[in-house]
């Protein structure tokens, strides 16, 4: 009902917020763009790039090997958090809410620690591998290539499935599986004729989630992919590497990963809208207490699971405490590791701190703002801005790292190797999270509330500073504190901008496992795992929520 | 300062859809005024253009001769009550109440003061500290109506107020609106889809349909002289009758069929058309049908009926297989039962006869 056409102050805000997003998002898109279909010495227009890549082999297994990995990651972590979820929800499990912040914060650590971790407890001298060789004198598999992305990028991806199930069974009502019970429908039928179907929309788009991210994930593949390249890898070391780097064939390969993601993306929502039904549960489904053979065996996977989950991270905590010499781990335990953490690299967790909450103020202030105008500003300016925030979702962190170094590399706007460049992928990418539930909440007041002081006589500035804003605030902590989380957590941008005197934390510990200075790793992941506990303590506490929604 | 509001052929258009076609109305100074009608028939709409919410495509709306049209909604000295209350959750009681003093440029002790007043006005003194989600439906009614008055605004806006309360609540608020409104004698437009609500506080009301005012009168005029057949359906329970009009100036009857007919006294044709033999739609309300002991009247078989204390509701079939609804005090005899054969007669001061398309009341006394 809202058709006042006037020209108020939150079209120029609009219009602010849509030339920063033209400026650093639209234009490194388009600049990667333009560089995928110009020769790069010569200046000419021509497909060669995509031509290369097609041509060879080598490029278009990793193309090939990427799409094998994101498959097999979606389909795999949707069978196992599938059933977890389905377990929580109509069983009692001692210690259940507790399990679901283990869980939580399993999928909050950046994912190639869990791939370094992997190596050290399943490599080729892990420490199980070594227990089960001495034991029991038997070799077993390896680990590396694509069994090692699939198993670590697949115990990631599982919490955030498991969260989207865990959400949508919640709001099932108990009635719908009792209606199918009175019509004869019993166990494995009642879920694949009821269950299923109802809690299909929410695997779609959970499955689209954990579809983009095991995509672009490069820190996994990188460390124990060995021969096994997939995209992310292959643009990185054509991006990177000291001889023969090609900006322009790289810029080819991102154009073609974000095309696929693209596509992708569409089809789900193609997909999606024509399933989409909205359900609220007024008796949701309640756990109950099972007894016997049914408890025992739902306690095991339940806590089983979560140990194999929180496994990668406690033996990085482990291992951070333990004594070393040089490169290798000896006997004992000692607090060596944080100290050289401190005192050789002790400057990225600053550099972290103060990267994060720059972004952070940014992200809080653009979110609020952007948030009001597409929820209550609909026009079709804001509905772009709308589509723009949602590109970080589709694009790659490495693609976009790229694509602001080739676009800010020159004149007129320098930004490479400057802390504002990473403030800007940051923000760009990390916005969503803080602007979704700030809409969310934004929905939830009524537009009557603003009307009402407007009516009073407060301004439209009045109105959003004493009304507005005070209402939204829960909504936009919660979702600052996921955007800290990720942001902090971050690598595959950052590993791209990076600089000696902007390095990051995980950047940090990246390299520091690339040299083999586990010890070192382990203190900063230690360092870095602690941070996001108490920050998702932190959201858990103030959102009065048990879960996340991503 | 109360005003009156001039409507003058207002227009609503939603892209190409007109919503309110060139509506005009005057609604006097200190006037307790209700649009009432079906949901969609604009009736939300037009308060939301005197309010200033939607926009004005064409027409004007004035308080006293000032056009307000371009006026901002804040700048209309407006107070406004909205159907979800629209409470800020996040302020007390005495914030909600004194955040348009605020606004106002009065001082500290000034806006105390008048908070304080409008508090014991709407009875709500004790819980002036508390927070929104601590009250009551009912309490927190009462602070959307302490914050819209408190302004002393020229204009009391009501958008469905009480629709959100439960049915005993709705009364005793609508008392107390009613009492509220007389005691600060503010101009006051209500919307409501109840039609009792509407009668029970209004001093005249718009019945409403598809943005067109079917009948402006008081509550009275509305339900006893209603003027076409949708406001006499609206309001109240009724019940149309086919039946046929003849005779001419000198006196005309009202034939029902089946060997029944009334003669009027208060018909009145327009020009001086004989109605030799009119069609016409007689709205007969429950409470108008005389049972007779003599057996003259319409013939009718008792379905079923409803005891409801005062009153019990009989479902008749006509001898024409129309089925009605007729109401008579409750006696202290048995009730009559299903299958039983009655005879019934109308009160002809009270009936009203339609012409056949139930547009124009042939009753005089119509007051539009």
């Amino acid at each position: 009902m809202r058709t006042r056409k006037r020209f108020d102050v939150w079209t120029n805000i609009s219009f602010l917020i849509f030339a920063f997003y033209m400026l650093f998002l639209a234009l490194p898109l388009f600049t990667m763009l333009f560089k995928s279909v110009y020769n790069g010495t010569t200046g000419d227009f021509s497909f060669a790039y995509f031509v290369k890549f097609f041509s060879k082999p080598y490029y278009t297994n990793a193309l090939f090997n990427s799409m094998k990995v994101t498959v097999c990651v979606t389909a795999l972590a949707t069978i196992i958090a599938t059933p977890l979820a389905y377990i929580m929800a109509t069983v009692k499990i001692r210690g259940n809410a507790t399990i679901r912040i283990l869980i939580l914060i399993s999928s909050m650590s950046a994912p190639f620690i869990g791939a370094y971790s992997w190596i050290l407890l399943l490599g080729r001298n892990g420490v199980i591998t070594q227990f089960v060789s001495n034991t029991f004198g038997f070799q077993m598999p390896d680990i590396y290539g694509f069994t090692g992305i699939l198993v670590v990028l697949t115990l990631q991806m599982v919490p955030l499935i498991f969260m989207y199930v865990s959400g949508a069974l919640k709001n099932v009502d108990q009635s719908l599986m009792e209606a199918a019970e009175s019509m004869g429908y019993k166990g494995f039928g009642k879920m694949r004729k009821v269950l299923l179907p109802l809690i299909t929309p929410t695997l779609l788009a959970g499955g689209l989630l954990v579809f983009m991210r095991a995509l672009a994930d490069f820190g996994t593949p990188m460390l124990i992919g060995e021969g096994f390249k997939t995209v992310p890898v292959l643009i990185f070391n054509e991006f990177i590497s000291e001889v023969g780097g090609d900006d322009g064939f790289a810029a080819a390969i991102s154009v073609i990963v974000v095309l696929f993601a693209t596509s992708v993306f569409l089809l789900q929502k193609f997909i999606a809208n024509r399933k989409s039904f909205t359900m609220s549960a007024l008796h949701p489904i309640e756990a109950k207490k099972k007894k016997g053979m049914g408890s025992i065996a739902a306690h095991v996977i339940i806590y089983l699971y979560t140990f194999i989950a929180l496994l990668p991270q406690l033996y990085v905590i482990y291992t951070s405490f333990l004594k070393s010499n040089g490169r290798i781990f000896v006997k004992g335990f000692s607090l060596q590791s944080y100290q050289s953490a401190f005192e050789s690299i002790g400057g990225v967790i600053t550099n972290t701190f103060i990267l994060a909450i720059v972004s952070l103020v940014i992200i809080i202030f653009l979110a609020i703002l952007i948030a009001y105008v597409t929820v209550r500003r609909k026009n079709a300016l804001t509905n772009t801005l709308d589509i723009f925030t949602m590109f970080p979702y589709i694009v790659p962190g490495s693609i976009l790292g790229i694509a602001l170094l080739i676009t800010f590399n020159d004149k007129p706007l320098i930004l490479s190797g400057t802390a504002l460049i990473m403030i800007i992928s940051f923000v760009i990418r990390r916005l969503p999270y803080t602007i979704r539930s700030s809409a969310a909440i934004l929905h939830q007041i009524n537009d009557g509330i603003e009307e009402a002081a407007i009516s009073l006589g407060a301004s439209q500035m009045k109105t959003f500073f004493k009304i507005t804003l005070p209402m939204m605030l829960a909504g936009v902590v919660s979702g600052a504190i996921l955007s800290w989380i990720t942001i902090i957590t971050e690598l595959s941008t950052s590993i791209i901008l990076y600089t000696g005197k902007t390095k990051t934390v995980t950047v940090a510990i990246y390299t520091e496992v690339i040299r083999g200075n586990y010890g070192v790793a382990a203190a900063l992941s230690t360092i870095l795992t602690v941070i996001t506990v108490v920050s998702l303590l932190a959201f858990l506490k103030l959102s009065g929520q048990k879960e996340v929604s991503l | 300062m109360s005003v009156t509001i001039n409507i003058q052929d207002l227009v609503k258009k939603y892209g190409d859809t007109t919503v309110i076609p060139e509506l005009s109305l005057e609604i006097k100074q200190g006037e307790f005024f209700t649009l009432l009608g079906p949901s969609g028939c604009g009736k939300t709409t037009l308060l939301r253009m005197i309010a200033g919410f939607n926009s004005i495509e064409g027409g004007t709306i004035s308080f006293n001769e000032r056009v307000i049209n371009q006026v901002e909604p804040g700048k209309r000295n407006i107070g406004m009550v909205f159907q979800s209350y629209a409470i800020f959750p996040h302020l007390t009681v005495k914030g909600n109440i004194a955040f348009g003093l605020e606004n106002r440029k009065l001082s500290k002790a000034d806006i105390n003061a008048k908070v304080e007043d409008i508090l014991k006005v709407v009875q709500i003194e004790q819980y002036k500290d508390r927070m929104p989600k601590n009250l009551s439906g009912g309490q927190q009614q009462r602070v959307a109506l302490a914050r819209a008055i408190v302004i002393r605004p020229d204009v009391l806006l009501m958008d469905e107020p009480l629709s959100n309360l439960d049915a005993k609540l709705r009364v005793d608020m609508r008392n107390a609106i009613k009492d509220i409104q007389r005691e600060v004698g503010i101009t006051t437009v209500y919307v409501t889809h109840d039609q009792e609500e509407a009668m029970a506080v209004s001093d005249r009301i718009a019945v409403m349909k598809s943005g067109v005012i079917q009948h402006l009168g008081t509550p009275q005029e509305i339900y006893q002289r209603p003027a076409n057949v949708f406001v006499a359906t609206f309001i109240g329970r009724t019940n149309i009758i086919e039946a046929a009009l003849t005779g001419g100036k000198d006196g005309y009857s009202v034939d029902f069929g089946s060997g029944y007919s009334e003669a009027m006294t208060n018909i009145q044709l327009p020009g001086s058309t004989d109605a030799k033999k009119l069609s016409v739609k007689v709205s007969v309300r429950p409470e108008e049908f005389i049972m007779t002991d003599d057996h003259t009247g319409m013939k009718a078989t008792i379905v079923h009926s409803v005891f409801l204390g005062q009153n019990t509701h009989y479902f008749v079939d006509l001898e024409s297989g129309q089925r009605i609804e007729i109401t008579q005090e409750s006696k202290t005899t048995h009730i009559l039962e299903p299958g039983q054969v009655v005879h019934l007669k109308v009160k002809t001061d009270k009936i009203n006869v339609y012409d056949a398309a139930g547009e124009l009341n042939y009753t005089r006394g119509v007051q539009l």
